[in-house]
């Protein structure tokens, strides 16, 4: 097995990846980039998510789905350590990137940002200038020379480049709200990760402006893994090749927790489910 | 009511009307009575402004000139003419040195509060003591130094001075900084955080730019309150009739410190240099203002 592709350790390292051509022999599945095994996330002592095992696969579109609470967001920000600030949350099972574990002792959380990115719900840019919005990754990053050719390249694929192209120096907030976003998307493609989280990036936004995020969202599968959380069944219909269906569930103490209930093709999921919980929410009897 | 109101009401199948004559007149009474106390409130803290600003112009602006920048302190109060160039110098070089310690020392204590102490016990303890010192009375601090650095070093100096004025300073830097940075949104942290930046280089390249602004203004009224300040002045520089710019090498003095000296003469040449040290350094405060705006725009991204 060709584990360690990416050496994440703490030990400074320029991990080299090309996108798309890791898929041979990697973890079980040959085509998947990540592996969750029997994930539970907890915030102190509540269980938040409880034993969540699924892959995401290479190049391909993952939506997490299901209604508010059900644990979906956090399961998100499990797979690149954003729940690490937060008092009291940790992380059981297993997270496997490459078939490295995201969670293992000497793993750098630092480094595994870089290689899983993250677009949040409200766009946030930095209050600073477009170009130095796209140009902050590359330079935390120490990525030298050539920045102009960086910025135009991530602005290009993030289909904002035409909108900002003349006002590349003026303040990333005089955007609107879908044109922050994609410029957000700009920002984390630029670092060049291999996966990209996005925390339902669509929700803050018009319609026409989602419009275009999905439409981008399937050209970064070139280049990029995608994974998104959506409130909206359509959207994860629409833009994904997996879907997950996540929901809460009280248990015999009557506490909540996160559970996943389904994992599959989305067509297969949407037409299809196995389950009778995810027949009832998609068809709107629930949630 | 229900859907059969008089046509008198509400004439026009249901049209309100939307004038303010419509209005109860208890509500145009309480309208009109809270407007005239916001007007009444923005005259009553204007005019006592305004007539400071008046008095130390009028009074002060007849005896300033040339000479009065430049010239040595009469070592006689009686004496006509003189100037204040010892107590201007002292004053820029004593609060300057003063704000080079406190600010970098302030907003360096206010980063570790709201970014890594939060409120953890020693953060906690830390926020307190700032507090408190925020009310120790500017003479007990000269007091502090007098007994701890002029006693230790066995002289009254410029840095004494300055050493009393960053105590007073250090605690305004670090709670109005960390107000400051409190009001950072914490989505920035994470974006940042999510393109793999680490937790100092977040701090210093996102969160204090976003900060800055507010840093600078916090900063800005703790100079200006130190440079106002005059019992540690007193205690722990000494006094000189003629300009020393050597802040730890012996006696200095400031212009608060030559107010208070002149304006407690019974002698008119005393008392007008007094006027004019007090315009002096309203003047010298509010140079302090735009320098630290000229800064603060600087690190301020352009809204073009």
């Amino acid at each position: 097995m060709a584990r360690n592709e990416t050496d994440l350790s703490t030990r400074p390292s320029v991990a080299v990846h090309t996108p798309g051509v890791t898929a041979s022999g990697v973890g079980t599945d040959s085509a998947s980039v990540m592996q969750l095994r029997d994930v539970s996330v907890y915030y102190g002592n509540y269980e938040a998510v409880r034993g969540t095992s699924m892959p995401i696969q290479q190049n391909q579109v993952t939506a997490m789905i299901g209604p508010s609470g059900c644990g979906k967001s956090t399961v998100l920000r499990a797979l690149n350590r954003m729940n690490d600030p937060i008092p009291g949350a940790r992380v059981s099972g297993e997270v496997l990137f490459h078939g490295q574990d995201l969670y293992a002792k000497d793993v750098d959380p630092i480094q595994v940002r870089r290689q899983i990115g993250m677009v949040f719900q409200k766009p946030n840019p930095f209050p600073k200038s477009i170009y130095d919005n796209v140009a902050y990754g590359l330079r935390i990053n120490g990525i030298k020379g050539r920045l102009d050719d960086h910025v135009e390249e991530a602005l290009t694929k993030a289909a904002l480049w035409d909108e900002v192209k003349d006002k590349l120096r003026k303040s990333a907030l005089a955007l609107s709200g879908g044109q922050q976003q994609r410029l957000c998307i700009a920002r984390t493609i630029a670092v060049k990760p291999q996966v990209i989280l996005m925390d339902e990036p669509c929700s803050a936004l018009d319609p026409i402006a989602t419009a275009k995020i999905e439409d981008l969202m399937f050209e970064l599968t070139n280049d990029y893994t995608i994974v998104i959380v959506t409130h909206n069944m359509q959207q994860a219909a629409r833009v994904s090749h997996y879907t997950a269906f996540f929901t809460a569930e009280v248990d015999d103490q009557q506490v909540r927790h996160g559970r996943l209930v389904e994992f599959s093709q989305t067509g297969k999921l949407f037409t299809n489910p196995a389950d009778k919980r995810t027949e009832d929410y998609i068809t709107g009897r629930f949630g | 009511m229900t859907a059969t109101a008089s046509p008198a009401t509400r004439s026009a199948a249901g049209a309100p009307d939307l004038t303010r004559a419509a209005l109860s007149g208890r509500r145009r009474f309480t309208n009109h009575l809270a407007t005239a106390a916001i007007w009444l409130a923005v005259l009553l803290a204007v005019v006592p402004l305004a007539l400071v600003i008046y008095e130390v112009v009028a009074k002060g602006g007849g005896v300033m000139n040339m000479s009065f920048l430049t010239e040595d302190i009469p070592n006689s109060y009686r004496r006509d003419g003189g100037g204040m160039a010892p107590a201007i110098v002292g004053t820029l070089l004593i609060t300057g040195a003063a704000a080079l310690m406190a600010i970098p020392l302030g907003v360096f204590g206010a980063i570790y509060l709201n970014e890594y102490g939060k409120q953890r016990p020693l953060a906690r303890v830390i926020r307190l003591m700032a507090d408190v010192m925020t009310g120790v009375p500017s003479i007990v601090m000269g007091l502090f130094i007098y007994i701890s650095w002029v006693l230790l070093v066995g002289q009254q100096t410029g840095f004494a001075g300055a050493l009393a004025l960053a105590c007073l300073m250090l605690p305004v830097v670090i709670r109005s900084s960390e107000e400051m940075l409190r009001l950072v949104p914490d989505e920035l942290r994470q974006a940042s955080m999510a393109l793999g930046a680490r937790k100092w280089k977040t701090t210093l390249t996102v969160v204090l730019p976003a900060a800055i602004s507010g840093i600078t203004s916090g900063s800005l009224l703790a100079v200006a309150r130190a440079a106002g300040e005059t019992a540690p002045i007193i205690i722990v520089t000494g006094i000189v009739f003629s300009p020393n710019v050597n802040l730890f090498d012996g006696f200095n003095t400031a212009l608060p410190a030559q107010i208070f000296r002149n304006a407690s003469q019974p002698f008119e040449a005393a008392q007008d240099r007094a006027w004019g040290a007090a315009l002096t350094l309203i003047v010298i405060v509010l140079g302090f203002t735009i320098i630290a705006r000229l800064i603060s725009s600087r690190f301020a991204i352009k809204e073009r």
